[in-house]
């Protein structure tokens, strides 16, 4: 089965300038002694979107996490690999690691926002913490990003209100808007859309379209549909491992493993 | 939306400063690191005198015989005052425990009211109440009405003391219940107090326990009510009417006396006491430790276990 | 009839039981709830009862003395001319307690923050063990550490360096410095709640989700920059409450400030230097309580001094009850103490 893994994402008449924004070498994590990531290598194309899909518990949360050093954050977590970002190792002990993670916005699975801070503030925060002091550029962020996020015309009126009296559906279009503010170069999304409505997920599709000029983008989805309107490439994990990585449109066209092709035709997952 | 020219512009006023966060990110960690250290020392001095000034007076007469006369060669012991520790601890949980435990049953079984609601907020202002105060009241209340100090005022004082330590924390383990528990009692057709006695009580057993055992290492060590009800006395009790000593009372008047061997004496009733109330602390601990349980956390959060 | 859903949750056993047991009589439920109604109750007669005694024990000193027992500073229990005025002591309780919390509650924090943020994890459960036990140790050994040990070290290491330093130019280190007065009887009042504020507010910080630092690390904090943004907003009001907690612990405190404030009396007991002895309201209840007992003007002096802390502790408590609950209530998800 590993031997019709394809691990770089191949285009047809491909030409050798291909940038790569960032490289994940042999990742492997592991929870408690528990391996949930099992030795996955992935190069993400600059300017382009990645999605990550596979049944809930394969892992994808966990390789997403490993790719701005937030994996270490939790107990008793263990990682083994490289994550290569601009070719410049993230996790090599000379650079702090929160001078790679403002380079890399991350929307979490779960919408936090901070509770007590108000929606401006929520977006600003990110601003100030990164030396942001002038007044009016941090109206002009906070507006862009809550319009990016389609959040703007319905906060608007009171940008004072705690982000905790948001609805769920806001409060993530609120950490996406959070992320896009520190100007990332990478763009972290797991499942963005899981509870937004379909208008709001058309406008984040949108959305993440526009950044693409811009971005690197991966984005973990449980929506094939999705996967195939917004992502250039895709991969397919199973039970900790990459079964599958390549143009959204091979793979969900035309599978060359046998999981991936019966996950894509909805068979299992 | 942002363009990319905007973005570019928003990129120019972002003045990272990471050495400079660094640095400060540094300092606090230092700072914090002292706080520890200097919170920390005295704390731990204070288990190390304790534990080896106290250490070196125990003896059996120590433990067993009545304070020799003031100032005389013969220190004598602190018998009296651990009985009378001991008598304190056994009368007040009979006044205590009863109401204490019926009063959290109320809380968590009908105490979803405008009533109850009174009840928990009293309940918790009362348990942070300065212990001397209700000292005082209970020498107003008995020691004047009746003309002595005695057993039972003391017991009364302690009992104000361990009650809303005692009501909350059963509260708190009553809560901790799954409601289910007791809709299969009711299903069953079985009347509220006896649901609650067998199916709530019994699964609610260890933090019942524990709230009582927190209450008496509570008032095992609690000096200011006794000054005011019980005296204090070197001889063992003959009368539940009449004065009595204590250990907390003891080592406070061994501390204003200017003898060596009074010193001493106070260091090994410290010794006693301390060993008292942290075992049954770490006990508790050691339990809740094992069984990973939730209640003991809601304690913590409630101030209860300290 | 038992649903299978229940079945599950209990044990076989325990249903058996209950099939067993005999429902029980309406009467007896009748009882019962009475019976706890009646508990519950009773906690409220109580409280009750405390302001009323304390009330008709002192009567006798607010008659004789009016609003002079709150303002006046003479404290004179000579037969024929008893005099009594609570001032020095109430100033006493208010610049004790206020020293001991400016030194314990930012060392608790620091605590609480090393605990629960930086601590590595092999020192934190010894660590929060000794914090949590030292919590429970009776003050009165405070006190007697205070009184054989501390005092000589105070004395010797910081009162008479920071005397001969500013020495009687300034008012707050006038006094040969002796041991036994408001510093000292403040640094081991401090050290006493420190464990107390320390534990509770450990169990706040700890209580703010992890989702909520990790969104901070996203946004490029360090780990000081992440306990700012995420976890002290989140636990404001839970910290709040802990402080206000150790505040009311730290007026009424009584034994190991009376074994080490030094006992003074009357108008030499306004603070005003750090090194001159003090009095609490709760320690002059102490101290005064033997000579006083038989009745008469002096205990209606001393029950008056209860009755004024009783006050002072029940608005303590009553506004950090409130000011916990308000703000909890205007942002969910905020930790109560
Ligand atoms: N904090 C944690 N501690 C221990 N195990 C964890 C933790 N987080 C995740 N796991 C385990 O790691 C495995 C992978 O989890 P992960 O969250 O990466 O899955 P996922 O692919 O994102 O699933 P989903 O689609 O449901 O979000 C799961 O089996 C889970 O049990
Ligand atoms: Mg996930």
């Amino acid at each position: 089965m590993m031997e019709t893994v394809t691990k770089t994402p191949t285009k047809e008449n491909s030409t050798e300038d291909i940038k790569y924004k960032l490289i994940a070498e042999n990742i492997s994590a592991s929870y408690d002694g528990i391996v949930t990531v099992k030795n996955v290598s992935m190069k993400f194309r600059d300017r382009a979107v990645t999605a990550l899909i596979g049944p809930s518990g394969c892992g994808k949360t966990t390789f997403l996490r490993c790719l701005n050093r937030m994996h270490e954050l939790t107990k008793n977590a263990t990682l083994t690999g490289k994550v290569l970002l601009d070719g410049e190792d993230l996790y090599s002990n000379k650079v702090d690691p929160i001078i790679n993670r403002r380079k890399i916005g991350m929307v979490f699975q779960k919408p936090n926002p901070f509770p007590t801070m108000s929606i401006y503030d929520n977006v600003a925060c990110g601003l100030r913490l990164n030396g942001v002091k002038d007044k009016k550029i941090l109206d002009e962020v906070v507006e862009g990003c809550l319009k990016m996020a389609s959040l703007w015309n319905e906060v608007k009126g009171d940008l004072k209100k705690p982000g905790m009296s948001l609805s769920g559906g806001q409060q993530q279009r609120l950490c996406i808007a959070r992320a896009l503010a520190i100007q990332p170069e990478v763009l972290l999304m797991d499942e963005p859309a899981s509870a937004l409505d379909p208008i709001a997920t058309q406008k984040i599709e949108e959305m993440i379209q526009e950044l693409k000029k811009e971005y690197t983008i991966i984005i973990v989805t449980h929506n094939m549909q999705q996967a195939t309107r917004v992502s250039d490439y895709t991969g397919f994990m199973y039970l900790g491992d990459l079964i599958e990585f390549g143009e959204t449109k091979q793979i969900f066209e035309n599978p060359r493993n046998e999981i991936t092709a019966k996950y894509v035709q909805g068979q299992f997952g | 939306m942002i363009t990319p020219e905007q973005r570019a512009e928003f990129r120019k006023h972002f003045r990272y400063n990471v050495g400079r966060r660094l640095v400060l990110d540094k300092i606090v960690k230092c700072i914090v690191f002292i706080c520890v250290i200097v919170a920390i020392v005295p704390l731990i001095s204070i288990l190390v005198n304790v534990f080896s000034n106290g250490a070196a007076a125990l003896t059996w007469n120590f433990l067993t015989q009545v304070p020799g006369a003031v100032g005389s060669d013969d220190p004598g012991g602190i018998g009296p005052a651990i009985q009378g520790t001991l008598v304190l601890i056994g009368l007040s949980s009979l006044i205590g425990v009863p109401i204490g435990v019926m009063g959290g049953i109320f809380l968590s079984e009908y105490g979803n009211n405008r009533f109850g609601r009174t009840v928990r907020f009293f309940n918790d202002v009362l348990a942070e109440f300065p212990t001397i105060v209700i000292g005082v009241f209970a020498f107003v209340l008995i020691v004047l009405t009746v003309g002595n100090f005695s057993v039972w005022a003391g017991s009364f004082a302690l009992s104000i003391v361990m009650l809303p330590i005692i009501m909350r924390t059963t509260e708190e383990s009553l809560k901790l219940v799954p409601v289910t528990y007791r809709e299969a009692g009711y299903a069953l057709g079985i009347r509220r107090y006896r649901v609650v006695f067998t199916i709530v009580l019994s699964s609610a057993r260890s933090g019942l326990v524990t709230g009582i055992l927190l209450a008496v290492a509570r008032i095992a060590g609690e000096t200011a009510p006794l000054v005011f009800t019980i005296l204090g006395s070197s001889q063992f009790i003959s009368d539940l009417n009449g004065p009595v000593d204590a250990l907390p009372l003891r080592i406070w008047r061994l501390s204003s006396l200017p003898y060596d061997s009074a010193v001493t004496q106070g260091w090994g009733a410290a010794f006693i006491l301390i060993i008292m109330v942290l075992s049954i602390n770490i006990g508790v601990r050691y339990i809740f430790l094992r069984n990973k349980e939730k209640t003991f956390i809601k304690f913590k959060k409630l101030g209860a276990v300290s | 009839m038992v649903d299978p859903l229940i079945s599950n949750l209990m044990s076989t056993r325990d249903i058996m039981m209950t099939i067993k047991m005999k429902k029980g009589s309406p009467h007896i439920d009748k009882i019962f709830k009475y019976v706890a109604i009646g508990a519950a109750t009773y906690v409220l007669a109580i409280i009750a009862m405390i302001v009323f005694n304390l009330v008709t024990g002192s009567a006798q000193v607010w008659q004789q003395e009016g609003i002079s027992f709150l303002t006046g500073s003479d404290w004179n229990s000579v037969e024929g001319r008893e005099s009594y005025g609570a001032f020095p002591y109430i100033m006493g309780t208010i610049v004790n307690a206020g020293i001991a919390m400016l030194i314990a509650v930012p060392l608790s924090f620091g605590i609480a923050m090393f605990l629960s943020e930086l601590s590595p994890k092999i020192m934190r459960t010894p660590l929060a063990m000794i914090v949590e036990l030292l919590a429970a140790v009776p003050s009165v050994v405070y006190g007697l550490w205070g009184l054989l040990v501390f005092r000589t070290y105070i004395q010797d290491w910081i009162e008479t360096p920071l005397h001969n330093l500013f020495g009687d130019q300034s008012i707050i280190f006038a006094g040969t410095p002796f041991g036994l007065d408001i510093l000292t009887a403040s640094v081991v009042l401090a050290i006493m709640i420190i464990p107390t504020i320390a534990s509770i507010s450990k169990e706040i910080m700890l209580a703010v989700p992890n989702s909520q630092r990790e969104a901070a690390y996203m946004l490029g904090a360090t780990k000081w920059e992440a306990f700012r943004l995420a976890v002290l907003p989140y636990s404001k009001s839970g910290l709040i409450g802990a402080t206000i907690l150790g505040l009311g612990r730290a007026v009424g405190e009584t034994m190991a400030v009376t074994m080490l404030i030094g006992n003074a009396t009357g108008a030499a007991a306004i603070p005003t230097s750090l090194f001159q002895p003090g009095q609490t309201m709760a320690s002059i209840m102490a101290n005064e309580f033997a000579e006083a007992s038989s009745g008469g003007l002096h205990l209606a002096a001393l029950v008056g001094i209860g009755l004024i802390l009783f006050v002072m502790a029940f608005a303590i408590n009553v506004v950090a009850h409130l000011l916990v609950a308000k703000v909890v209530k205007s942002h969910e998800g905020a930790v109560l103490a």
